[in-house]
């Protein structure tokens, strides 16, 4: 295997002033699922934005040469202002019809019924919108999967659903993905790595190994909460 | 049907086409209202354009470019509300026009005058709007994405820059031959309205654009038409013509 996917050294992220993110260096091998876990407020967003190249940063950020890179953004309310059938917001991508219809297929639409070509993109439910986000981000077969808080606004089996998709995607597409959240289940069931950060980088390692209630307590403070798995 | 009231039909389908269009672009951000305040700094070149005798679209081309520029420096430098920009700026256009435009002029300056143009400005009027067609068909899906997240676009590669570049061209050049139309009063509503109409009716992206040129194109045509009929300026009757259909189109609004 060639080197790390990503390497970053020494990131510091500072907006108006305001530092941001501070000395954060970490890397990803090919298939990881990385999380970024936080409480709101904690830089989780600006990471991501960073490593895809829209903010200013100090210190080292090298992606692997050629990577392909989808990204799927936590909401986009603009979208309203406009009308648009599903399909050409995937136009809007170059994509052709076919891989509209094989992308929209892998994220659980089965068939294509009559909204995608006419209905407008409003119409959605947030769970149906965030899987369309998701196919948004494959149409040219990124190999790294950047996600910013999949949990947002879904109930609990819709984003029991997004979890079981992304896995099936991931084994499928040889992806790596990562993954922002403040959702402590969600670590434990889907990631490998997990970089706690709280503007500064509090730790990072497999789940297992480093989320201890000290690491947590010192994440969230007193409001730290663990979540119990749910199987269903 | 005298050749100079075909001319201006001709000019007056083509402008409120292409500014149909073009608004579908403009709604769904915070620039939907920013040809206003453009058309009202064009005011200052419209009387001068009056007071010399030259045309009036090149007599408002050169404020609409600093109009521009102002917008594009707002924009990109200040954390400044788009409204100060209205307030100070545009405002002084409206008042700088009022020192030497002269009054019997006024209307002409105001809700303009289409149904006098010569030939040779029929002809540039129509090769703008074919340029300015083409310059939006060009740019259209990729500012459709920035205009929906400017990230998203910057992760897509898209240049944002040099897309608001070609933006704001087209934009300059149909308020320069909005004004013509409408004035410098009313060009905003040339570009809004019809837009407005086709948002309540359109379910998708082609819908939008297809009824906001028609119905930017058709308010044109009625309300010189009308002009001829009952002698009222042509401007005036255009806008009260989009408004109506911007009225029917609440009726009939899809929820």
């Amino acid at each position: 295997m060639s080197g790390p996917i990503l390497k970053v050294k020494n990131l510091n992220v500072k907006l108006e002033n305001e530092e941001i993110i501070k000395d954060l260096s970490f890397e990803v091998r090919e298939g990881d699922v990385l999380t970024v876990l936080g409480p709101n407020g904690a830089g989780k967003t600006v990471l991501l934005k960073t490593l895809l190249g829209v903010l200013p940063y100090q210190g080292e950020i090298e992606w692997q040469k050629e990577v392909k890179i989808g990204y799927v953004p936590q909401r986009l309310p603009f979208i309203k202002d406009t009308p648009m059938s599903v399909e050409e917001f995937f136009e809007l991508k170059g994509a052709s019809k076919k891989e509209i219809e094989k992308t929209l297929n892998s994220v659980g639409f089965k068939d294509n019924p009559a909204l995608f070509q006419k209905g407008g993109i409003g119409e959605l439910s947030s769970g149906q919108f965030q899987r369309i986000l998701i196919a948004w981000a494959l149409i040219g077969n990124p190999d790294v999967l950047l996600f910013d808080e999949p949990t947002t606004g879904i109930d609990i089996s819709g984003e029991e659903t997004i979890y079981t998709l992304l896995t099936k995607l991931k084994e499928k597409r040889n992806l790596t993905i990562l993954l922002v959240t403040h959702d402590l289940s969600v670590v434990y069931k889907f990631s490998n790595y997990v970089i706690c950060l709280n503007k500064c980088p509090i730790c990072q390692g497999s789940p297992k190994q480093v989320l201890t209630p000290e690491t947590l307590n010192k994440l969230y403070g007193a409001e730290v909460k663990f979540y119990e798995h749910h199987r269903h | 049907m005298d050749f100079q009231f075909f001319l201006s039909l001709i000019c007056g389908i083509f402008i409120g086409g292409i500014a149909g269009y073009l608004g579908t672009l403009m709604l769904s951000k915070k620039m939907a209202l920013v040809a206003g305040p453009l058309g009202h700094l064009t005011l200052p070149g419209i009387a001068l354009a009056l007071l010399y005798g030259f045309d009036v679209s090149l007599g408002a081309f050169p404020f609409v470019v600093l109009g521009v520029v102002l917008i594009w420096l707002f924009e990109m430098k200040t954390k400044l509300p788009m409204e100060a920009l209205t307030a100070v700026v545009f405002a002084s256009g409206v008042a700088i026009a009022f020192l030497f435009l002269p009054i019997e002029q006024a209307e002409t300056a105001l809700v303009g005058d289409i149904t006098k143009v010569s030939l040779s400005e029929a002809v540039i009027t129509v090769i703008l709007c074919f340029l300015v067609f083409f310059i939006i068909k060009k740019i259209y899906p990729q500012m459709v994405l920035i205009n929906i997240s400017e990230d998203l676009a910057k992760i897509e590669k898209i240049n944002v820059k040099k897309y608001n570049f070609f933006y704001l061209g087209a934009i300059a050049i149909i308020v320069a031959l909005g004004v013509k139309m409408v004035g410098g009063l009313l060009t905003a509503a040339l570009i809004a309205i019809p837009v407005c109409a086709a948002r309540n009716l359109s379910k998708n992206l082609f819908q939008y654009v297809f009824l906001a040129t028609s119905f930017g194109a058709t308010s044109a045509f009625l309300g010189i038409m009308l002009f001829k009929f009952t002698g009222f300026p042509a401007g005036p009757l255009i806008i009260i013509i989009s408004a109506s259909i911007f009225l029917i189109s609440m009726i009939f609004k899809k929820i």
